[in-house]
């Protein structure tokens, strides 16, 4: 029954964005004038009850999933009764139904949110928004009823779930996915607004006000989304590494770094009305690669470690959507677009000079990464197989990072439209020396690769040139959303820091260890007390028993296991990790290793010493800290402006009357 | 000027001419190793067990192609691969076994039971060599060329039908 009630609401709720798409473009259509005709009333209110459809549908499927009920095909598909409930309820969008669902009450709900708050566009401009909004949401609804139907029932209900993969059985894919789509989808609004303001050919300064806080909500969820994905890999599979440029990965780091750089070009264009068709261009592109990513993990196209649902006939189904979405777009971009005229000029060395290089240099990484991860797509046509790996993405990537950083570090310094680089001469001299000085050190402590190197040096100029806005500067006076940029960079060489020291100085120790006997890695020395077996609600496991200690140090005590889930039977590693400041000691247990020819058993024991790699997620999530000030800082402006422009027009009315 | 704003357009639908074109050819669901054609990783392993020599990689590079087979006494699939293990040996093939993760008195066990068609055993304890070659399960049957070279990497446990498969691959690497 709920099933169904679940599904009746998807129904309805796809309807609903039909009724949008209708209603919003015959009220672009009308009257450009005044834009209020009355059809024009009822966009705002179909879109939200669409969102509050859309949400009942995804509610339905979280009971089916609380439930058990195995007469569900999803649920008899991916659940099983004995799991927690936390694990049942993570399963409902821990598969392909349930998180295209997922997806799509995601772009219901943002779609609700604009409608029920966003009153500074033009409201032609609004309806045209809306209309777009409704446009992308039914074709993701047609898809979701027409192929991927997630509340389908069985004819015969099954005895058992077929379980969930134990490597999702973590409490990381509890709010990992949601996370990311909230941000992958959250772009859809800056998709939409670029549509609108094509449609209408408003791309003005108030437009990009409207606009960034919405980036800038879509951009914090997939900083996080980006940093506890990466997190999660790093712990869940065991492999040590924490970025494997994994085509899924890259399909979530591609919308970043489009939205970074609309962010940034956002900012040009409300502060100085320039960069107009770039911007638009950025939103279109952002939110295409949303798609683009969902494409490329839903069809099975390429090969990942993530393809949970490959299906060639869904993907020719994405496939179609990505076609009508993004070459709609695009094609409205390269008729409208010109006639968008290219704003206001500025002199080279100034702020916008600057986010102009940061914007370009950003879209050099994301063009980079999207090439690395289509590669093998296009050598395949030729019968060629390729895997594009950690060679190819590191190095080129740093070609157009390591610069975008050094001009980060000196941007924020430079005023708006016309500046000289020798106004700050001084702290450009501080911020080269400092990296000459980092350079030379970090050489004569060690044997380091160049990228690491360079990737040390740069991380501490870009920690000390980012909070350099705020020097001479009263703190208490300083906007919020300064404050937002200066964490957000300042993460940003956080996390760098953490990538080159993890790349430098890890330390890496295979070995097999009989109970008693131990080994050393970097300043750790580990010994192997026991291995026991242990037991859990769905799993047994051979535990180790662990000592590590530091020189000098008290000994801690670590557990790694080797589980065995028996529904489904799979194994896999659970790997510890000791954190301490400056770094974190990875181990995982492997299988038994062969007996000497008297001695006891021996283990598979492997030990990774990671200076500072825990920086990298600190600085995630520093940078999604940064942005949501950002926003908190644009919103409470944006309130504040508006209550002072009701002040000033009841003190005119007063004076009037 | 304004045909530079067609470009996003034109590279998309590149891109869409590519992704369907790929959508609509067949999906080959075997990936060939990216080891084929490279030379075996060095290894020099202690014998598995006793009366048979250890394994090393310069053993390999006598001018002789050789099968490399990856097993286990623990591993079931390995037994029944056994009598087509002792059948390529009969036709001539030479077969150097690594032992993964083994105990030399379970080694000396399988092969009483199961027949010996080794002329070598070494032991793999940390499944190092196992890596090194992208095998990633027992059994797995390599074929060397006589410089050292993979030439090919059987998954799996050998049946009947592979065994000629084998045979001509190894007088393949012979040429």
């Amino acid at each position: 029954m709920i099933a169904e009630l679940g599904l009746a609401a998807l129904w309805l709720a796809a309807a609903l964005a039909a009724l949008q798409l209708v209603t919003g473009a015959l009220a672009v259509r009308q009257d450009a004038g005044t834009g209020e005709a009355a059809i024009a009333d009822l966009t705002r209110p179909a879109t939200v009850v669409q969102g509050i459809l859309a949400a009942l549908s995804f509610a339905a499927l979280l009971y089916v999933f609380a439930v058990t009920d195995l007469s569900v095909k999803l649920v008899a598909d991916n659940s099983h009764s004995l799991k927690p409930m936390i694990f049942k309820l993570s399963g409902a969008w821990g598969n392909h139904e349930g998180s295209m669902l997922l997806w799509v009450t995601v772009l219901a709900a943002s779609g609700a949110l604009i409608a029920l708050v966003e009153r500074r566009l033009p409201e032609r401009t609004m309806q045209a928004v809306l209309a777009s909004q409704g446009f992308v949401a039914l074709g993701f609804y047609a898809f979701l009823l027409l192929s991927s139907n997630p509340f389908e029932r069985l004819p015969i209900p099954v005895e058992e779930g077929a379980g969930l993969n134990p490597l999702l059985q973590d409490i990381g894919l509890a709010f990992h996915p949601p996370t990311l789509y909230l941000g992958y989808v959250g772009l859809s609004v800056a998709f939409s607004f670029a549509v609108g303001a094509l449609v209408t050919r408003q791309v003005t300064p108030d437009f990009a006000r409207a606009m960034r806080p919405w980036v800038l909500g879509a951009w914090v969820f997939l900083t996080l989304g980006i940093t506890a994905g990466s997190y999660w890999a790093y712990y869940e599979l065991g492999w040590g590494g924490w970025w494997f440029w994994d085509p899924v990965e890259n399909a979530s780091l591609m919308p970043w770094l489009a939205a970074t750089a609309l962010l940034h070009s956002a900012s040009v264009l409300a502060a100085r009305d320039a960069l107009r068709a770039w911007t638009i261009m950025l939103g279109v592109v952002a939110f295409s690669m949303s798609m683009l990513g969902t494409f490329l993990v839903r069809s099975g196209i390429l090969t990942s470690v993530h393809a949970f649902a490959v299906d060639p006939e869904r993907g020719t189904f994405i496939l179609f959507l990505l076609a009508i979405y993004i070459g709609g777009a695009l094609l409205l971009f390269a008729l409208r677009a010109g006639a968008v005229s290219e704003g206001a000029r500025f002199a080279v060395a100034s702020r916008e000079g600057a986010l102009v290089v940061n914007n370009v240099l950003l879209s050099a990484i994301l063009a980079v990464v999207l090439l690395g991860t289509l590669y093998p797509l296009l050598t395949e046509a030729f019968d060629v197989r390729v895997s594009v790996g950690p060679p190819y993405f590191n190095p080129v990537g740093a070609i157009f990072a390591l610069p975008m950083v050094a001009v980060m570090a000196v941007g924020p310094l430079l005023r708006w439209r016309k500046d000289g680089f020798g106004r700050i001469r001084k702290e450009l001299a501080l911020l080269a020396a400092l990296l000459l000085a980092v350079l030379i050190l970090v050489s004569l402590l060690g044997d380091v690769a160049l990228l690491p190197l360079l990737g040390l040096a740069l991380a501490a100029v870009l920690a000390v040139g980012s909070v350099m806005p705020l020097k001479g500067r009263n703190l208490r006076r300083v906007p919020i959303a300064t404050w937002g940029m200066v964490l957000g960079h300042l993460g940003l060489a956080v996390a760098l820091f953490g990538m080159a020291s993890e790349s430098a100085f890890t330390k890496e120790r295979l070995a097999a260890l009989a109970p008693g006997e131990a080994t050393t890695v970097g300043p750790w020395t580990v010994e192997l007390e026991q291995v026991a077996p242990a037991a859990g609600a769905n799993w047994t496991a051979m535990e180790a028993q662990l000592s590590a200690r530091q020189e000098g140090g008290e000994p801690v005590s670590l557990n790694p296991q080797h589980r065995t889930f028996w529904a489904p039977p799979q194994q896999t590693a659970e790997s510890v990790l000791e954190t301490r400041w400056n770094g974190q000691l990875y181990a995982v247990i492997g299988n038994q290793a062969g007996a000497g020819a008297d001695g006891p058993a021996r283990w598979q024991v492997r030990l990774w010493w990671k200076p500072f790699v825990t920086w990298i997620w600190y600085g995630g999530v520093l940078i999604a800290i940064g942005g949501a000030l950002a926003l908190i800082g644009h919103v409470l402006h944006d309130l504040r402006r508006r209550f002072v422009r009701r002040k000033a027009a009841a003190r005119r009315r007063e004076v009037a009357a | 000027m304004s045909w530079r704003l067609w470009i996003p357009l034109l590279a998309f639908a590149g891109f869409l001419g590519l992704a369907a074109y790929q959508l609509t050819q067949p999906r080959d669901e075997v990936v060939e190793s990216r080891m084929v054609g490279k030379a075996l990783p060095y290894f020099d392993l202690e014998p598995a067990t006793s009366g048979l020599p250890g394994a090393a990689s310069d053993d390999f590079k006598d001018g002789k192609p050789r099968l490399l087979n990856i097993w286990a006494s623990w591993c079931l699939p390995c037994i029944a691969e056994a009598p087509q293990l002792e059948r390529l040996r009969e036709e001539g093939a030479t077969i150097v076994g690594v032992a993964i993760r083994d105990r030399p008195e379970d080694v000396a066990q399988f092969l009483e039971r199961h027949g010996n068609p080794y002329a070598a055993i070494g032991s793999d304890d940390l499944s190092e060599v196992q890596l090194g070659i992208g095998s990633s399960g027992v059994p797995e049957t390599f074929v060397i060329t006589g410089t050292g070279k993979i030439a090919y990497q059987h998954i799996g446990d050998i049946r009947e039908r592979d065994v000629p498969i084998l045979l001509e691959k190894l007088r393949e690497a012979a040429e």
